[in-house]
């Protein structure tokens, strides 16, 4: 694409917009507006966003965080922004890479170029202030990005954005966002009107003063690009008489959490986990239940353990440092067969690791992760929408199976937006009130069924039931355990509750033909990605299906029928396996990916993987070629190879 | 004790119960054992509240303390080392109708329970506390815990304690929101009631510290108090505890105003002799669960109130 860098003039001076408009028809496009941290660019990618789901088009968005609440300006690690993936058809993934970009400044912009965002030829919309600023540091910085940018290939259109916004505020900083929000509006031709709505809906607690002006800004962002900028981008609408509701992961599981009838959460700020509280606390308040914030990750535990205990099922949120604090609890949980609902929003690991970016390196912690054999159910919804019907899963097999459910969510589900059918509330998704009736004569407190494993739980307020539940062996009286065969029954009981679960299980469904030459297995939010990635190769002719599990304990039945009719299983991760020719790495020794692990062990198939721990949620493009690179084939003469940026992209600071 | 919410709380007006009521398993703990008198003093004071005993929880953590649960015949959770207090938040949180109490010993509370406890205090949650503090880790076989006196040999430090010990009565009484702050001791068992009774009524979290002896790890340590009643003084007001039959044998009272915090921190400094009573009670403070007490809502009207939500969301 040609490059064009230079400034085009301010607004009137431009060219009649209707005159060489290029218009481009696509079915599938994505933009990125990236600034310093505190500029509002999510601000703005969120309201384009959600205006762009009303219209009718499919939507993605996922959030770039750094790690610190605002790192040095002008930083190439501290991008802060957002991007936003539009479908003519549902969309379920952020995609590849970027085709057009907002950038406030250069720095921020180079960042998303050496992270490999950026599609060849991508349309950027730089601010241009830099170039003139009387900083010599800056402005030689300017030129040497702006050296590097053009090399890459990129269509730079240099925009005034300081200049035009200092006609409506004083302090740009304050305004630039909704400027932008001006210029994607008349590029992508959507809604004034709509997009005036919603900027008074995200800002109704604050001033009018303040919304007029946004309005303000929006009107000058896009009156400018019809008349300076040619270029128009049209991703048809979808028709659909279909309820949609829009939010993020984490915004879902708050609402699942309340439509599941549980009336208190117990947490400890932890990102990526925390904004599942913020929702909570306001939504909380109009429920009736508690949001509490204990003293730390093991006390919030405790106090989900303590208000199950007493006949509210109750659910904890964190991220990965924090389930490690919670481990002992989860065990007494386990042992006293107390129902528990943990939701773990996966973040890049181990200790403090990538706090803001996703990783799936939990699932074995999830599984394993506390002394003494513990059996629980994990589950791992894979799209927002599952996010929040598996709230109410969670707590219903909480309840029925007297077991601890962990929910595994991640950083990807948590920050990324997308809509889904608006869901219809049922009072059967409640938990009913705790049972207080009188416990019959002789009856026990583990009652265990021999068959299932299950027991009626004595609750208290049952007249008649009193008994000290306990993290010790203990026998069906709960009595303390000084018999041994006791500990081995008690052991059998817990675990058969969870193969009883499996025999409710139906198989996984297979995307894709029932048979071939390669199948991918994935767990969690990486659904999206490796369904378009078997799409695209299915179309080009290969024999690759996918299927996908929601429950990682227990695992669902068939799989190892299912395994056999296809010539290899490949799980797609993210989490960290060893390549397999890499030094000393062996067929015993090598890493593997973490679903991979437990499904060579339960299935004795040869399960290979392929996995990245890159801090972004997997690219379908990336998949793709590890598909290719399985199956032997070259890459089709699309070209369509993408670059997944390599192993030493910038890591992030420390800081939950 | 009578709940709104449950209709077979409501029958309870009509029960009354005596001591053998709340009467569990034969105790494991050691003869001579301060634990036996402090169960006993428990169910005296459950008795003369009638409490209803499928309404009552006990809440423990771990060491010989916290076996405390199994011993009655009430609601129990028996939980992990230093975590009671989350476990019992939990409880009253859910159901504020439910009479929580709270038993751990002085590693239990003090040392890796300690955030809890602290919090605890703050929280400021209706249950009644109780810190059995020997001096020391019985069940593991001694080791030093933090009230160990300075000099004292244990397992972990054959030597003898390298540091004073800590003052748990002077840190409960410094952390905001302190609302019931009491010491007595296992071997005046008047004085024991008494105070757990006064803990029990006390609306709002109430901490009551008991020094008791280990009779296989620490007979020493409280022996020569035990034996020589001028070592103890009481601290006494008409607002206070009085316990009348102490009022010949304990010859050292001194008159404290409960409602005095400066005066209570001051008496909860290290002293020759031991004090006993009643340090402070404000039932004024805010109490956790009450400030966070909402209507509970109708299925029906969950139902309204989530598609008010998906409205907030609708595309």
């Amino acid at each position: 694409m040609a490059l064009r860098l230079d400034t085009v003039g301010p607004a009137g001076a431009g060219r009649d917009a209707d005159d060489a408009t290029r218009r481009i028809r696509t079915r599938d496009h994505s933009v990125e507006i990236v600034s310093d941290s505190g500029e509002g660019a999510q601000k703005c990618g969120q309201i384009f966003g959600a205006i762009s789901a009303k219209m009718g088009n499919g939507v993605w968005t996922v959030e770039i965080i750094p790690a610190e609440v605002e790192p040095p300006p002008r930083s190439i690690a501290g991008a802060s922004g957002i991007r936003i993936r539009l479908g003519a058809g549902p969309v379920t993934n952020w995609g590849d890479e970027t085709d057009l970009v907002v950038a406030f400044n250069e720095q921020v912009l180079l960042g998303r170029h050496r992270l490999g965002s950026l599609r060849d030829g991508a349309v950027v919309l730089l601010e241009d202030m830099w170039a003139a600023h009387p900083d010599d540091a800056i402005r030689a910085q300017w030129e040497s990005a702006l050296e590097e940018l053009t090399e890459a290939g990129y269509e730079i259109i240099l925009v005034p954005m300081e200049e035009q916004c200092l006609t409506v505020v004083d302090n740009a900083r304050r305004g630039k966002n909704m400027f932008a929000l001006g210029m994607l509006c008349r590029i992508f031709s959507r809604d004034l009107d709509r997009t005036k709505q919603q900027i008074a809906g995200v800002f109704r607690k604050k001033s009018d003063e303040v919304i007029r002006r946004n309005h303000e800004l929006l009107n000058l962002g896009y009156a400018w690009a019809a008349q300076n900028l040619d270029l128009q981008v049209d991703v048809p609408l979808m028709e659909s008489d279909q309820e949609m509701v829009v939010m993020n992961g984490n915004e879902a599981i708050a609402l699942g959490a309340v439509a599941s009838g549980m009336e208190l959460a117990a947490m400890y700020p932890i990102t990526p986990a925390t904004s599942v509280s913020h929702s909570l606390g306001e939504i909380f308040q109009r429920f009736g239940g508690i949001l509490h914030q204990a003293e730390d990750e093991i006390a919030a535990a405790g106090v989900a353990i303590g208000a199950s205990y007493a006949g509210r099922c109750a659910f904890t949120i964190t991220s990965g440092p924090g389930l490690a604090l919670k481990t002992e609890f989860l065990g007494l949980a386990v042992m006293t067969e107390t129902p528990l609902v943990l939701v773990d929003v996966q973040r890049g690991g181990p200790s403090t690791g990538l706090p803001t970016k996703v990783e799936q390196s939990d699932l074995l912690a999830a599984l394993w992760g506390q002394p003494g054999d513990a059996p629980k159910i994990v589950i791992a919804p894979a799209t927002i929408e599952e996010c929040f019907h598996s709230m109410i899963t969670a707590r219903r097999l909480a309840e029925l199976f007297r077991a601890v459910v962990i929910v595994l969510s991640d950083a990807n589900l948590a920050t990324g937006v997308a809509p889904f059918p608006r869901p219809e509330p049922d009072t059967s998704w409640f938990a009913a009130p705790p049972d207080q009736s009188a416990v019959p004569e002789g009856g026990r407190p583990y009652d265990w069924d021999e068959a299932t494993g299950l027991s009626d739980r004595f609750i208290p307020g049952r007249p008649g039931g009193m008994h000290t539940v306990t993290g010790l062996a203990h026998d069906e009286g709960s009595k303390v355990a000084y018999d041994s065969a006791i500990n081995q029954r008690a052991s059998a009981m817990r675990a058969r509750k969870i193969a009883a679960l499996s025999s409710t299980l139906q198989p996984p469904p297979i995307h894709g033909d029932d048979t071939g030459d390669l199948l991918l297995v994935g767990w969690g939010s990486t659904q999206g990605a490796i369904e378009e990635a078997v799409d695209r190769c299915r179309e080009q002719g290969l024999a690759v299906s996918s299927t996908h599990l929601t429950f990682l304990s227990p695992l669902q039945p068939g799989l190892k029928e299912m395994f056999s009719r296809f010539d290899r299983v490949m799980t797609v991760e993210i989490n960290y396996s060893d390549a397999p020719d890499a030094p000393f790495v062996t067929e015993e020794n090598r890493r593997r990916g973490q679903l991979a692990m437990v499904l060579r062990s339960a299935t004795l198939v040869d399960v290979d993987c392929w996995t990245r721990v890159l801090g972004e949620p997997l690219r379908p493009g990336a998949i793709e070629r590890a598909i290719h690179e399985r199956l032997d084939v070259a890459m089709g003469p699309s070209g369509t190879e993408p670059g997944q940026p390599d192993d030493s992209s910038p890591s992030d600071g420390d800081g939950r | 004790m009578s709940c709104s919410l449950f209709q077979i709380a409501e029958l309870d007006e009509e029960r009354h119960f005596e001591m053998g009521d709340y009467q569990g398993p034969v105790a494991r703990w050691c003869s001579g054992c301060g634990d036996h008198s402090v169960l006993t003093s428990v169910q005296r004071v459950l008795a003369e509240a009638d409490a209803v005993p499928e309404d009552t929880v006990f809440v423990s953590g771990i060491g010989c303390s916290s076996r405390f649960p199994h011993y009655l015949r009430t609601y129990g959770f028996h939980g992990i080392h230093g975590r009671a207090l989350p476990l019992s938040t939990g409880v009253k949180l859910a159901r504020p109708d439910l009479d929580v109490w709270v038993v751990m010993g002085d590693g239990d509370c003090i040392s890796i329970g300690a955030g809890h406890w602290i919090h605890a205090i703050r929280y400021n949650v209706d249950m009644t506390a109780l810190m059995l503090d020997n001096n020391i880790y019985g069940l593991t076989k001694k080791q030093t815990s933090p009230t160990t006196p300075q000099g004292y040999s244990s397992n972990t430090q054959p030597y003898g304690s390298w540091l004073p010990p800590m003052n748990p009565l002077e840190a409960t009484l410094g952390v905001t929101n302190a609302s019931f702050v009491a010491q007595t001791a296992e071997w005046l068992p008047a004085h024991l009631f008494a105070t757990l009774k006064a803990a029990h009524e006390h609306r709002g979290f109430s901490w009551v510290r008991i020094l008791q002896r280990c009779p296989h790890f620490t007979a020493d340590i409280f022996g020569d108090v035990v034996k020589d009643p001028g070592s103890v003084e009481l601290l006494v007001h008409d607002d206070g505890l009085t316990v009348p039959a102490l009022d010949r044998m304990i010859e050292h009272r001194t008159t404290h105003d409960p409602s005095d915090i400066d005066a209570a921190r001051r008496l909860a400094e290290t002293s020759d002799r031991v004090r006993l009573g009643l340090f402070y009670r404000d039932e004024s403070r805010p109490r956790y669960e009450e400030t966070r007490s909402l209507p509970h809502f109708t299925a029906d009207d969950k139902i309204g109130l989530l598609e008010k939500e998906f409205d907030r969301h609708a595309v």
